[in-house]
Order: structure tokens, then C-alpha cells, then sequence
């Protein structure tokens, strides 16, 4: 009993540690692939330490929402977060892991951000709230038909059980499953604010979704909500990690052993995925505002002929 | 569950209908060219794969005609003809490209629940070939009726004709016959494709077939 | 010895197209065309006496595919001898060049082999194949002209006649899927003769998509509603040879696919039955090529609309069944082969006379030119089906059946019947009679395939030979 809690602990705080770090990571390849130094790899901690040590600077309009909802977003986006598997499946939360509910968690936070953008009432973040929910009411469709794809390959929403499924190899070739990944690519790539839907650099009014929303933050409101964006990278990379590149993750009651080979295998994935990431936002350019929606659309499409295909395979 | 035979069929033919969407996506003329060569080359890979598991010798011809002709000799030809003739570069749509795409949807949905609720009796691989064999036909139908351009058109026209092999090659031991038709067909085509273009571009100074329309006799 | 026939039907018109092609010169390649439709039809003839030979993998001689040989290279030889002289006019009005001239009737010829093969063949592929080839060319030769009006309807014809020969392709290809758990792989699953014998074995939710899919493919070569679009416009803007061969001939032979198609399935007992599929567009067509015929201001485009309606009422008796009712649809086909190229015919004359095909422009014909002109009164009379014209035989049997079999069908099918008669003999009037109007060139094409073609329609009006009517019976016992 104190075991498995001890392994969920564990990994409550190992995503929490580890999501500045990935950002950090991709942020130094970046650099590297643009023949800069680039800040060290643990700059983002150090952002997040001198955050928390600044003063808060308040809007007078600002009403108590705006200074409660970072801690809102953050807990929803750590619980999700720790919830999808990462080196082990079957841990002791497990059966909350429900991928429904983890996309419910990081709709709630996104609700939440979009509120505080509208809260203090400047332009900026009127534009960023209206660009995310516009992103988001093409992501949110696409995500939903990958689940469904996924769910009806593997019998199940649970995460867990649909993360032993993949990893047993009893799925074979299948072509659903691949147009899955790419989609779930594509909506990663939206909810996360990274070229080509939004850049994570930019301060350009034309330009920002993500950032301009957050503008009117400082202090340990905005550490809290950096933090959780990070964590959202965290999750989703983690989430392609699971699903389509199960090996090395450790069995539910598993040995030490296997969970020290499974957090190894973890950070591997976590290297890699940040890696191509970087490299994918080095060579493309960030579309243009109006041209989101049918890069979101083929997100949609390609989920749908998934799930549908599936569907054909299936009932022969 | 399936064997990897299967796996493999249903992974190219399923490219051919998601290249077949991506046709219906394009908007520039070279673009749509060289998704139409795509085409023709996972065509001609699934068409190669079936004459493997079928252990069927002569579907490797069709494979290498459609390497040959559709993959190569027709994009290159139509590329020169485009040049030569100076045609305009935009492909206009009829309705936009979201709508286009939800129809395509709903044909794919509509050709895999007919193909499958008739075809009970027909061995699996012929089924679900002949399913994914009726969605490229009926986008290729789609995007000849959604496009306003002839030389869009003619490659709708075209990448219906693929799936037609695509039906044709699932069909176990379909005779020869058929596939020299298919072949002949492609020339065909293409002789009277190039008297086509050459003379709607000599007659009006536009393949846009809108400006067709205002000869088009009385209304009727 | 018979077996030479069916090969001679193949390879006169192959090799007379292959002379045409290579002759230097054009000034005989009209002679050359109507000389070997000639021998054609005399091959065709000889089929009626010879020795039937036994069905092979490839070519099947039956009753029905008889008649339909004769009446097609018939039709053609006629035709060839109107074009002869038809296409020597345009030729110095300076609407065809010389080349132009060598290319139309090299491709008259090989749309003859196209027929032949398709009418003989045993086998759906090839059967296919011969339409698909024979509609390629009827495209190239609508296009001959090059005007806008031609082109526009020439890429029309092709877009929408490409997309019903892939439709029937995917048909055919369903028809062999069915076959081949029944009847193992490879030729043997696309012989039609098999495939009928084994009708009841085969899948027939199978049969019914593959009949759909021939349904609407090769009902847009038949031209039946809502699939006709391309039809006005080949028949008004091609020469004028062509909208006979169009109308006589392409349209009947896509008609015989479809009632192969038709026999097919009605040999199994579970598979939808092909007829009230066929009646629903045969009526349609006929009511909507009847009310279409108001209004026409082109004449060859009014007589095109009167073929979909004679179409539609063809397939509404086939799609009918029963013995009179078959008789009727084929004695009804090929009068209005002859009925219908005769009519083009005389068209063919007006629109030189008077330089236009605008029925404005034309008036009192029968002042000016009598001969033309009560041809051409003579010709509608036959197609409205008065009596003692041939086709009131076919109609009244139509109607006759119809009334004791489906009695509410009947109404709509006098109501586009007597609509049609109306629009006829409305247009006729401002064409033939009345005060003459247009121009009065001087026409040089031949009188008599028109004549000819009339006599013969008149001659069955009132006589039909007892062996012509036993051998329709026979026919339409095969039919079911």
C-alpha cells in the first residue's frame, strides 16, 4: 500500500521537477540548431525562483478571479499531468486516468486562462482569449475523435489500459493508429502554443494567443501559470510518449528494476520528443492567424477518417 | 486479429483515400500535380502488394503501368501543357474547402456502410479493398464536381479511374481483359484530354469551364 | 463458315478504318466509309441464315443480339451514305478541313467495330470495353467542329459520359466479385452465358449494387433522366451525321448492356427486381423529354429531347416485362432507330437550306422544298406515333399492356405521350407549313436514306413479315 503511493507520489513530483527542465531542453536545442549558445538548461528554474520572489503588480480592475484562477489552472494541469503514465502503468490513481477526464481537466484550465485574459479588460488579452478559444474549438473536436480512435482500438478510455494495449503489440500495423499519432501531433502542437499556431518567444500583439492572455501577470501568478504551462507540454509529450512509444514502461506491481528501467526509458522518450520538437519548430515558419483552423481542420479530418476506418476494420 | 497481409493492404489503400483527400485540399495547380503523382505511386505500391499476396504475375504489369503513366508520363505532360498554355495557377472551388472536406467525409462513410453491408458473403481482403476502392471513386466524383477548373477536373476524372484499378486489382483473378481496358482507357484519355485543353485554350483564352458555360445553348 | 462471320464483322471495319487512315487524300474516304459499311451490313445479313456458332469465351450469337446487329450496320450504312454526301457540303462551306474529313471517317469506322464487338460479345469486360471506346469516339467526332458551342458541348459529353463508363465499370467489376466464389476466378466469372446459367448461386445483395452502378452508367449513355444532360448539347452542336448515330445507333447499344444487365439479375429470385427500377426512370425520362419539347428553339435539340422520351418509354416497356410488352420495347427500338436517323436526315437538309438550325429561321418548307418538307412531316408524324406509321403498333401494345398490368401507371404514360404529339406537331407547323421564311440555299445531300428509312417504317406500320414477328417473340421469351 505505501509502496504504490509512494510510486504515484513519485511521479506527481517527477512531472512537476521534470516540465521546466523539457522546456529548458528544447529551448537549448533551439539555440544549438541556430548557432546561439542559448540560456543553460535550468534557466527555466531559475525564472520560476525569481518569479516567486517578485512582488505582485495588480490591474485596479483585476477582480479576485484574476488572482485566483493561476492557482486554478495550475492544480488542474498538475492533476492531469500526473495522471497519465509515464514510466509505470496501474499505479494507484490509475483508474481516474481516464483520457476523457484529462482532456475535462486541461478544458477547465484553459477556460480559466481565457477568463483571465478577458478579467482586466485591455485589448491584448481580449485577443488572445478569442484566438484560444477559436484554436480550441477546432483542437477539442480533433482530440476527442483520437480518443475515440484509440478507445475503440483498445476497448477502453482508461489511460493505463490503453497504454498495455498498445505496448503488447497485439495492434499490429494498424493505419488508424498512425493517422491517429499525426493528429494528435497536430493538436498537441495548437494546445501547447508552439510554431507554427503561436510562438512562445514572441511579445508581437499581432501575433501572440498564449502569451497575450497572460500579459497582465507577475509575480508568483505568473511563475504559477509558466509552470503549468510547462506542465501541459509535459503532458501531451508524455501522452504520445505512452501511446506510441510504449516500450519501457514498467508493469502495474512491478519491481524496482523495472521502475528504474522505466523512468530511464521515460526520460529517453522526453529527450527525444523535445528534440524533434525542437528541430520541427526550427525548419517551419508560424502560420498565419487565419490559417489555424484548416491546419486544425486536417487535425479533425484525419481523426475522423481514422476513427472511421477503425470502425470499417473492425466489423469485418 | 489480422494477419500482416492485411495489415499492409489496409494501410496502402488507406493512404490512397487519405491522398485522395489531400487532393481535394489543394489550391495551386503544381501542388495538385504532384499530389495526383502521390496517387498514382501508392497505387501502384497496393497494386504491386496485391499481386504478391494474390500470387497473381500479371497485376505487377498494371502496377508498372500505373508507375509508369500515371506517376510519371501524365503529371510531367500536364505540367508541360500548363506551362505552354499559360493557364491560370489558382484552382477555384466551387463551396470552400471545409465544406468539400465534410462531404468527403460523409461519402466515405456512406461508400464503407454500402460496400460492407453487400459484400457479406466476399473474402476480407476483397471487402474491405472494394470499400476503400468505392471511397476514392466517389471523392474522385466529388472533386470533378466541386472544381471549376478542367485541368482540376481531368484529375479528378483521373484519381477516380485509380480506384477503379484499386476495385479491379482486389477482384481475385480478374482476367487481363479488364486490365488493358484500364490501361487503353489512360491513353485514351490522355489523347483526348490534350485535344481538350488545346482546344478550350485555342477557342477561349481560359480553361476556367465557367466561361464554357455561356455557350451553353439555350438552358435545358 | 459462320464463325467467319462474326470475324468479317470485326475485320472489315478495322481494316477499312486502318485504309481510311493511311489513304492519301480524303476525296474517296466517304466512298471508302459507305462501301465498307456496305459489306458490314451484308455480313450482318448473312448471320440470319448461317449456322448459329456455339457460345465461346468471347462472342455469343443469340436472337437478341441478331437483330440488333442488323439494325445497327444497317443504320450505319445508310448513315454512311447521308455523311458522304452531307460532309462534302460542309467541306466547302469551310467547316470541316480535308484532315478533319480522313479523321471523322477512319472513326466512323472503328465506332462500327466498337458496336459489333460490344453487340457480339460474350464477355461483360469486353462488352464494356467496346462502349467505353465507342463513346471516346462519338466524343472526338461531336468536337469536329471547332466552335465554342461544340467544344463546350464535346468536354460536357466527355466529363459526364467518362463518369458513366466508370460507374459501369465498377458494376462490372461487382458482377465479377459475385461470380467468383460461385464460379472460380479468371475468365470464366465474366462470361455472360455462365453467369446467367448460375444467376440464382450468386450473392444478391452483391447483384443488387453491381446492377445499380450499370444502371446509372449505362443509363447515361441511354440518356434516361436525370442522367441525359449531355445529350441535347452533342446532338445540337455535332454534325449532323452524328446526332443520327447518337440517337439510331449509341443509344441502342448502351440499351442492350443494360438489358444483358437486366437479364442477369432477373435470374435470381433474391435479387431486387430490375424492373420497377427501370420503369420509374424510363417514366420520368418520358415525361421530362415530352414537356421539354415545348419551347425548343433549335431544332436538332428538340428532336434530341424526343429521343430521351422515346428512351424513357423503351425502358418503361423493358423495365415491364412480360412477352407483349418485350416485343413491343424492341419493335419500338429499332423503328425508332430508323424513324429517328431519318428524321436527322432530313434536319441534316433543312440546316443547309437554310443555313441555320434555328427554328425561327425556318418556315414553309413544304412550298419551298416538298420533298424535304413532307419528309420531315412524315418523319414526326412517325415519331409522335400516329397510325399507320410504325411506331403506333409499339406504343399502342405499350399502352395496352400497361393498362392491364399496372392500370395507374397508364396516366402518366398517355399524359407524356399525348404532351409529346402536342409539342410535334406545334413545332412542325411553324417549320413546314405556314408562310415561308430563312434563306434557300441549294442542298446537295442524298434523299435517299431518308426516304428509304421512312418506307420501311411505313411498310411495318401496316405489314409486318410473320418470320420478323415469330423471331421478336423468341426474343422476347429470352428477355422474361
Amino acid at each position: 500500500m505505501t509502496t504504490t503511493l509512494a510510486v504515484q507520489a513519485a511521479q506527481m513530483l517527477l512531472v512537476l521537477g521534470l516540465a521546466p527542465l523539457l522546456v529548458g531542453f528544447v529551448r537549448k536545442v533551439k539555440a544549438r540548431l541556430l548557432r546561439r549558445q542559448g540560456p543553460p538548461l535550468i534557466q527555466p528554474y531559475r525564472d520560476l525562483i525569481r518569479l516567486l520572489r517578485k512582488d505582485l503588480v495588480l490591474a485596479t480592475s483585476a477582480s479576485w478571479l484574476f488572482r485566483a484562477i493561476p492557482y486554478l489552472i495550475f492544480a488542474a494541469t498538475w492533476v492531469a499531468a500526473a495522471l497519465v503514465p509515464t514510466f509505470a502503468t496501474g499505479l494507484m490513481f490509475s483508474w481516474s486516468a481516464d483520457l476523457i477526464v484529462i482532456i475535462a481537466l486541461l478544458g477547465l484550465a484553459r477556460f480559466f486562462l481565457a477568463l483571465a485574459g478577458l478579467d482586466v479588460g485591455t485589448s491584448f488579452g481580449g485577443i488572445g482569449s478569442s484566438r484560444e478559444v477559436m484554436i480550441a474549438s477546432l483542437a477539442e473536436p480533433a482530440m476527442l475523435m483520437i480518443v475515440f480512435t484509440l478507445a475503440l482500438a483498445a476497448g477502453s478510455t482508461q489511460l493505463s489500459t490503453m497504454a498495455e494495449y498498445l505496448a503488447s503489440g497485439e495492434a499490429g500495423l494498424r493505419f488508424s493508429l498512425g493517422l491517429a499519432l499525426i493528429a494528435l501531433i497536430i493538436v498537441a502542437i495548437a494546445e501547447n502554443a508552439r510554431i507554427p499556431v503561436d510562438n512562445p518567444a514572441t511579445h508581437l500583439e499581432l501575433t501572440m494567443v498564449h502569451e497575450a492572455m497572460v500579459l497582465e501577470y507577475s509575480g508568483r501568478h505568473l511563475a504559477l501559470i509558466d509552470l503549468s504551462a510547462e506542465l501541459k507540454l509535459l503532458l501531451y509529450v508524455s501522452l504520445i510518449a505512452c501511446l506510441f512509444m510504449p516500450w519501457g514502461i514498467a508493469a502495474p506491481d512491478a519491481g524496482l528494476e523495472a521502475l528504474l528501467i522505466g523512468v530511464i526509458a521515460y526520460i529517453a522518450k522526453l529527450t527525444a520528443v523535445g528534440f524533434l520538437l525542437a528541430v520541427f519548430e526550427t525548419s517551419i515558419a508560424k502560420m498565419r492567424v487565419f490559417r489555424v483552423p484548416e491546419f486544425l481542420g486536417v487535425a479533425l479530418m484525419l481523426a475522423l477518417l481514422a476513427t472511421l476506418l477503425l470502425f470499417v476494420s473492425r466489423s469485418l | 486479429m489480422h494477419g500482416l497481409n492485411f495489415d499492409i493492404a489496409h494501410l496502402l489503400a488507406g493512404s490512397l483515400v487519405l491522398v485522395s483527400f489531400m487532393l481535394l485540399y489543394q489550391d495551386r495547380l503544381y501542388a495538385l500535380l504532384n499530389v495526383y503523382a502521390l496517387h498514382a505511386v501508392v497505387l501502384a505500391l497496393s497494386v504491386a502488394w496485391q499481386a504478391y499476396i494474390q500470387g497473381a504475375p500479371h497485376l505487377y504489369i498494371t502496377a508498372a503501368i500505373a508507375l509508369l503513366f500515371k506517376a510519371i508520363v501524365i503529371p510531367v505532360a500536364l505540367h508541360r501543357m500548363i506551362v505552354k498554355l499559360g493557364i491560370h495557377r489558382e484552382i477555384e472551388a466551387v463551396g470552400g474547402i471545409g465544406l468539400t472536406m465534410l462531404l468527403g467525409m460523409g461519402l466515405v462513410a456512406l461508400a464503407m456502410v454500402v460496400t460492407l453491408r453487400a459484400t457479406e458473403g466476399a473474402g476480407l481482403l476483397a471487402r474491405e479493398d472494394l470499400a476503400f476502392a468505392l471511397s476514392v471513386v466517389l471523392l474522385g466524383l466529388l472533386m470533378m464536381v466541386t472544381r471549376r477548373n478542367a485541368v482540376s477536373q481531368v484529375v479528378g476524372f483521373m484519381s477516380l479511374e485509380n480506384g477503379l484499378v484499386l476495385a479491379a486489382t482486389g477482384a481475385k483473378g480478374m482476367p487481363l481483359v479488364v486490365e488493358i481496358s484500364v490501361a487503353f482507357s489512360i491513353l485514351i484519355a490522355f489523347i483526348v484530354i490534350g485535344i481538350f485543353l488545346f482546344r478550350i485554350r485555342e477557342r477561349f483564352d481560359t480553361v476556367d469551364v465557367a466561361a464554357l458555360d455561356r455557350y451553353r445553348g439555350e438552358h435545358g | 463458315m459462320s464463325f467467319d462471320t462474326v470475324t468479317l464483322l470485326f475485320l472489315i471495319p478495322a481494316l477499312a478504318a486502318v485504309v481510311i487512315a493511311l489513304m492519301p487524300g480524303s476525296k474517296l474516304s466517304a466512298y471508302v466509309n459507305a462501301g465498307t459499311s456496305f459489306l458490314t451490313f451484308l455480313a450482318a445479313l448473312s448471320l440470319l441464315w448461317v449456322d448459329r456458332p456455339a457460345p465461346g469465351a468471347y462472342v455469343l450469337v443469340d436472337e437478341l443480339n441478331t437483330i440488333f446487329v442488323v439494325l445497327i450496320t444497317f443504320v450505319a450504312f445508310t448513315t454512311s451514305v447521308f455523311s458522304a454526301t452531307y460532309v462534302e457540303y460542309e467541306l466547302e462551306a469551310g467547316r470541316v478541313t480535308p484532315a478533319f474529313l480522313k479523321l471523322y471517317h477512319a472513326l466512323y469506322q472503328v465506332l462500327t467495330l466498337c458496336f459489333n464487338l460490344a453487340l457480339l460479345s460474350n464477355n461483360i469486360g469486353v462488352m464494356w470495353v467496346a462502349i467505353e471506346l465507342a463513346t471516346l469516339t462519338t466524343v472526338v467526332m461531336v468536337g469536329i467542329y471547332r466552335t465554342h458551342a461544340a467544344i463546350e458541348a464535346a468536354w460536357k459529353y466527355f466529363i459526364l459520359a467518362s463518369v458513366g463508363i466508370a460507374l459501369a465499370l465498377f458494376g462490372t467489376i461487382l458482377v465479377y466479385m459475385a461470380a467468383e466464389p460461385v464460379m472460380g476466378a479468371g475468365l470464366n466469372a465474366m462470361v455472360w452465358t455462365n453467369l446467367v446459367a448460375n444467376a440464382a448461386m450468386l450473392e444478391p445483395a452483391m447483384l443488387n449494387l453491381a446492377f445499380v452502378f450499370l444502371l446509372l452508367g449505362y443509363g447515361t449513355k441511354i440518356g434516361l433522366f436525370p442522367l441525359h444532360a449531355w445529350l441535347p448539347d452533342a446532338h445540337a452542336e455535332g454534325p449532323t451525321p452524328i446526332s443520327a448515330v447518337l440517337s439510331g445507333l449509341l443509344l441502342n447499344v448502351a440499351l442492350y448492356a443494360l438489358l444483358r444487365c437486366k437479364m442477369l439479375l432477373a435470374g435470381n429470385p433474391e435479387a431486387l427486381a430490375p424492373g420497377p427500377l427501370m420503369i420509374g426512370m424510363g417514366l420520368v425520362s418520358l415525361l421530362f423529354g415530352a414537356f421539354m419539347l415545348y419551347r425548343r428553339r433549335d431544332i436538332k435539340r428538340l428532336f434530341a429531347y424526343s429521343s430521351i422520351e422515346h428512351m424513357g418509354l423503351i425502358t418503361f416497356a423493358f423495365g415491364l416485362g412480360g412477352p407483349i410488352a418485350n416485343f413491343a420495347g424492341l419493335l419500338h427500338m429499332a423503328l425508332h432507330s430508323l424513324t429517328k436517323s431519318a428524321i436527322f436526315f432530313a434536319v441534316g437538309d433543312i440546316s443547309q437550306v437554310k443555313g441555320t438550325q434555328k427554328i425561327a429561321d425556318m418556315g414553309g418548307l413544304t412550298s419551298t422544298n416538298p420533298l424535304i418538307g413532307w419528309g420531315l412531316v412524315i418523319g414526326v408524324a412517325a415519331i409522335a406515333g400516329l397510325p399507320p406509321l410504325g411506331i403506333f403498333t409499339s406504343e399502342f401494345l405499350v399502352v395496352s399492356t400497361t393498362l392491364a398490368k399496372a392500370p395507374l401507371l397508364a396516366l402518366p404514360l398517355v399524359l407524356g405521350l399525348l404532351v409529346a404529339i402536342g409539342a410535334l406537331f406545334l413545332q412542325l407547323n411553324r417549320i413546314a407549313f405556314g408562310e415561308p421564311r430563312g434563306a434557300n440555299h441549294k442542298v446537295k445531300c442524298s434523299y435517299v436514306p431518308m426516304t428509304l428509312h421512312l418506307g420501311l417504317v411505313l411498310c411495318a406500320g401496316v405489314y409486318l413479315p410473320a418470320s420478323l414477328v415469330a423471331w421478336f417473340h423468341v426474343v422476347a421469351k429470352l428477355l422474361g
